[in-house]
């Protein structure tokens, strides 16, 4: 029974963790989604984001705001950020570079990486910047059931629920709304899309703003689990696995797969991990992937890649 | 087309300024290369650490006009933490100055490795303060490693001793289980040898769990340690991996005030992020507290009164107080081979001849201003270390408080695993260990 | 006027597949030799042989390894730290002596310890084998996912010369530091003798990769690089091909680890291998050309040195900011010059030479 409910801990853990990582993944999916971009700048939009928030926040606290005046602000300004840099991204990196080919837009964002990295550390310093915006200690389950109680932290039930919320809202965006038909449209054919008259440029500017948005969301999850810090760039890396199992395409898939690589790794790490000496974790998940990607080479929900000469 | 052929006249133009002349400027001055990061993943330990040793010197060449009438000019290379670039950072700053290099202080265990390689034939110093590899303290290896003041082993040891004060003795250990969280990477991996001895020879249980670089994520390190439940759990982190281990850690219910950070995880960047959970969390003191003392006070008159100076914002931190003494060890070193060699600018090798025969006595630590952060140590061919002393801090929510006295690590104990590690290092690399008669 | 090639007959099938058709072409590589090997140890001071030629000519090995795999093969591969490691940890082994017991066999592998040249080969022999095997996936995997699929490799070796530690002699710190460089009686230590080693590697092999890729082999991989149905239906073996893509590619990526560990270096951990260095790789086959040899060194260069040189920069012309500063600035700088160099040629420097050596010919007529 103890083993058990250490089992469930662990599990439960780990789902929960995994929606963390979803929360950088879906920004991701967006932009590959409606560009065919693999943007590797997105985890430096996630530093960019959580120091745009977080310093004119400590600023507006440090000068006498209320707190919930400088968090609404500080979010706006942080939003207002966000939008400026997603328009200079369409307008002068991938602008001129619509119909190039999948390498060349994945380098371009690439150099917007270094450009996001650099520009926001100068702007707003390479410090760790402490950011507490949810409750980071936990519940404990069954105790009555469970010496000790089956262990749920607070903060992966906060980023749990955003997530939850974030795919719906952008279900339905991509669903119910015009600009959400425009960009499924853009992501079939670049140029298809454009000779129906879907003006691409501004389609980008706001997949890329949806992005931005995502990627402020997922820094007030990781800001307050890690500080806002240039580590919180690493997170993109934890993404990556959870993107290929769920598939380049889909938003849902980021959360299932965000489900299951946050569940394998932990349970791995804890239950496996002291058999061969640790550490596991990072390349567990990317194990994992390529399992999954050898039955479904366009993963778990991706969109059947059809060939033709 | 013109602005093409502009672009290759100044990339042209660029790779002629890459052969820069050396030894062109500052005849009369003793060069100092700062091999620094402040940014990436590790800027926030590097930025204070940085600023301490860079406003130590400029309050000598303010107050003093240098070391003993020689000026000291400083010239910073970021290495963001990279080893190849510390290898680049090295290269292109050994032989700048009227001599070449007084010294290097890394900050890096990597970066260290790969130094410890190319100053046998550079001759150049390394002083690693508190870092590094820890066999280095066998200077008949080691000529040219520093290993001042605390070895990762040193580091080991101490925490075991304090974590028996705690209990109530030596033979309260018997049978308590003791686990360390670590950075899978030399620097975290160093102390395991150290730790596994004194569970063999005091009866704990003792098991390591490491945490990937750079340690964003470790639920399930935490969940481990909360289902295994360790009477102890030492931390062996660096940058963000310390903040987030102490989180975890309020997040798993495991008691702060029964984890202990080596020196490295005691800083403030490491606490504040995780707020008030870090209330009550320890770690060891490379001897000296957060504060201020004496020489802060110089400083503060001889450099930030004229406005120079660059760390302000970080004076008294903890780091930043270990980048000063960091610095007073190496300037004492530079004064201690003048007067040997006279005063001018020095050598690497002149200056390893100083620090060899560094000797800090309590009168000299009050000279300095250095008074209640150091105990008196002394370098000699067969110790690169110097002293074996440490302290354990306490965080409270708002600052460090000391509580322990100092400790000393058993060198009985630890003095073999050095003497092995190097004489295996030497064996390997063919050097025939011996102290220079000079 | 002086580059064109009127004149020049081609009179035998194997003339006009010449490594180098062109009798211009031909001189410039000759010139080129001669200065590099010649002229440069003699000129250049330490710093620049140490510490800018060596590592740009190590990761232009790589490069060129990586561009085998992703710019003639079409592979995306995220994996080439991975492969740098294993070159380097097996050379490693092999300088160190292997003992390997197999317990279970009752028996075991023992090998003496080897001089550094074999060694280095052999070094990038087991690259290749554990690249052949990691490359068994992109048969089924294709563009972007096996790039990230790739990327378990990086990651499981990683940890594997992190956790085993058998790898590392046993260390306590499992930071491992470099034989000495005993090439034939020659030991290798000055800057000049780095140089020239390195050079004399990538020389070796970027003829090798040159001559690969016009043949049978290099014209099979970019038959699948094009389309690999299209390939397959003309009678490539799809598995054949894409295997030895990984198998040359990682057997360079190994020996330039081998070098980057040994000579660059001399004392590593895993950490020198880690996912920056595939990033950096596939920056530069990228940045640099894909499908190019030449490219893979000037996506080196631009890579590599750049950042350095715009570091200095500011400090030689005596503006007094902080490095703090400096380096944020190269890392827009550089982003900035990357984008601006894909909008106006998309497919790298590569791609710029080829234009420039079109308007050479024409030149100095319009037309």
């Amino acid at each position: 029974m103890v083993a058990f409910g250490q089992f469930a801990e662990v599990l439960i853990g780990g789902l929960l963790a995994g929606v963390l990582y979803s929360l950088v993944a879906l920004g991701f999916v967006l932009i590959f989604k409606a560009s065919g971009v693999f943007n590797f700048a997105q985890g430096a939009m996630v530093l960019l984001a959580g120091l745009a928030l977080v310093r004119p926040l400590d600023y507006m606290v440090a000068q006498g705001f209320p707190v919930w005046a400088a968090i609404v602000l500080g979010l706006a300004f942080a939003a207002v950020v966000m939008a400026a840099s997603a328009w200079l991204i369409e307008r002068f990196v991938l602008g001129p570079l619509v119909n190039q080919d999948g390498l060349t837009l994945f380098m371009s964002t690439i150099g917007a990486t270094f450009i996001i990295e650099g520009g926001a550390q100068m702007i707003f310093g390479s410090d760790v910047y402490p950011l507490r915006l949810f409750p980071t200690d936990a519940w404990f389950l069954f105790e009555n059931q469970f010496p000790g109680g089956i262990l749920v932290n607070k903060l992966d039930v906060w980023g749990g629920l955003i997530a939850g919320i974030l795919v719906a809202g952008l279900a339905v965006f991509f669903q119910k709304t015009k600009t959400g038909r425009a960009l499924r449209a853009v992501a079939d054919d670049h140029a298809a899309a454009q000779s129906v008259g879907i003006p691409i440029s501004w389609i980008w500017f706001v997949v890329w703003l949806v992005a931005g948005l995502v990627a402020l969301v997922a820094a007030t999850v990781w800001g307050t689990k890690l500080g806002v810090q240039f580590s919180i760039t690493f997170l993109a890396l934890k993404a990556l696995p959870v993107l290929i199992i769920g598939g380049f395409t889909s938003v849902p898939g980021a959360i299932v797969g965000g489900l299951i690589v946050g569940a394998g790794e932990k349970v791995a790490e804890v239950y496996l991990g002291p058999l061969i000496g640790g550490g596991i974790e990072y390349w567990f998940a990317y194990v994992l992937a390529l399992i999954v990607l050898l039955g479904r080479p366009q993963g778990l929900f991706g969109e059947r890649i059809i060939e033709r000469i | 087309m013109l602005g093409r052929s502009l672009a290759l006249g100044a990339a042209l133009l660029g790779l002629a300024a890459l052969e820069e002349p050396a030894l062109a400027q500052g005849a009369g001055e003793q060069f100092l290369p700062r091999l620094v990061y402040r940014t990436g993943a590790y800027a926030p330990n590097g930025i204070p650490f940085a600023n301490g040793a860079a406003d130590y010197y400029t309050m000598l060449n303010e107050r003093d006009g240098g070391i003993g009438g020689v000026k000291v000019v400083m010239e910073e290379c970021e290495t963001g933490y990279a080893t190849d670039k510390g290898v680049e950072c090295y290269e292109r700053l050994k032989s700048k100055g009227a001599t070449g290099a007084a010294y290097v202080s890394p900050l890096s265990t990597g970066i260290t490795f790969a130094l410890t390689e190319k100053v046998f034939s550079d001759k150049i110093p390394l002083l690693t303060l508190g870092y590094g590899r820890s066999e280095s303290r066998n200077g008949a290896v080691f000529p040219w490693n520093f290993i001042a003041l605390g070895s990762y082993w040193t580091a080991a040891d101490v925490a075991i001793q304090h974590i028996a004060k705690e209990l109530g003795g030596m033979d309260k250990l018997k049978g308590k289980k003791i686990s360390l969280v670590y950075h899978d990477s030399p620097y975290g991996k160093e102390p395991i040898p150290a730790l596994q001895l004194r569970a063999q020879k005091n009866g704990f249980e003792f098991t390591a769990i490491p945490v990937t670089h750079p340690g964003v994520e470790q639920k399930s390190q935490w969940l481990a340690i909360r289902q295994n439940r360790p009477d102890y759990v030492l931390l062996w982190g660096w940058g963000v991996m310390n903040s987030v281990a102490i989180q975890e850690a309020a997040a798993v219910a495991y008691p702060r005030d029964k984890m202990i950070g080596v020196w490295w995880s005691g800083a403030e960047p490491d606490v504040t992020p995780a707020g008030d959970k870090a209330t009550g969390y320890k770690a060891l003191l490379l001897q000296h507290p957060a504060g201020k003392f004496a020489v802060h006070a110089d400083i503060e008159k001889h450099v930030y009164a004229k406005g120079q100076g660059v760390g302000k914002d970080t004076l008294g931190q903890v780091l930043f107080n270990r980048g000063l003494i960091d610095s007073m060890i190496g300037s004492e070193a530079i004064r201690t081979a003048q007067g040997k060699f006279g005063k001018k600018p020095l050598t690497g090798e002149q200056v390893r001849w100083g620090f060899e025969n560094l000797n800090i006595d309590a009168a000299r630590i009050k000279a300095l201003g250095f008074e209640g952060m150091l105990a008196p140590f002394k370098f000699s061919c067969a110790d690169h270390q110097g002293a074996d002393m440490a302290r354990v801090h306490q965080w409270d929510g708002k600052a460090w408080k000391v509580i322990s006295d100092f400790y000393t690590a058993d060198r009985s104990l630890l003095d073999p695993l050095v003497a092995d590690a190097a004489a295996k290092y030497a064996a390997e690399k063919k050097i025939t260990p011996e102290c220079a008669k000079s | 006027m002086l580059y064109r090639e009127a004149g020049q007959f081609k009179s035998s099938y194997s003339a006009d597949m010449a490594m180098f058709p062109i009798r211009q072409d031909r001189i410039a590589l000759a010139l080129l030799l001669v200065v590099a090997f010649f002229i440069v140890p003699f000129v250049a001071s330490d710093y620049f042989l140490r510490a800018i030629l060596v590592p740009f000519l190590i990761l232009s090995l790589g490069a060129i390894g990586l561009n085998i795999l992703v710019g003639y093969c079409g592979q995306i591969s995220l994996g080439a730290g991975a492969f740098m490691a294993i070159g380097a940890y097996s050379t490693y082994k092999f300088t160190t002596g292997v003992h390997l017991p197999l317990d279970w066999f009752g028996t075991e592998i023992s090998i003496p310890p080897l001089a550094v040249l074999p060694s280095i080969l052999l070094g990038g022999f087991m690259a290749a084998i554990v690249g052949i095997l990691f490359g068994i996936p992109s048969l089924r995997i294709k563009g972007l996912y096996l790039a990230v699929a790739t990327l378990a490799a990086q990651f499981f070796f990683d940890w594997v010369f992190i956790r085993v530690k058998w790898f590392s002699n046993y260390t306590p710190s499992g930071s491992v530091a470099a034989p000495e460089l005993n090439f034939f009686g020659l030991v290798v230590h000055s800057s000049i003798e780095r140089y020239l080693l390195c050079l004399a590697f990538v020389t070796v092999f970027a003829f090798i990769a040159k001559n690969l890729v016009r043949g049978s082999l290099g014209r099979q991989w970019m038959a699948i690089r094009d389309m690999d149905i299209a390939a397959e239906l003309m009678g490539i073996r799809p598995f054949y091909a894409k295997l030895t893509a990984f198998a040359v590619s990682s057997f360079m990526i190994g020996i330039s680890g081998a070098l980057w560990a040994f000579v660059y270096l001399g004392a590593w951990e895993p950490l020198a291998f880690d996912i920056n260095r595939s990033f950096q790789l596939l920056f530069m086959v990228i940045i640099g050309g894909l499908g190019s040899i030449l490219g893979s060194f000037l996506g080196a260069a631009f890579i590599l040195i750049l950042p350095i040189f715009l570091d200095q920069v500011p400090h030689a012309l005596g503006i007094p900011i902080s490095v703090e500063t400096i380096s944020h600035l190269v890392f827009i700088i550089q982003g900035s010059l990357i984008c601006y160099l894909l909008i106006v040629e998309p497919h790298g420097f590569a791609r710029l030479w080829a234009i420039a050596k079109e308007k050479l010919r024409l030149w100095p007529y319009p037309y």
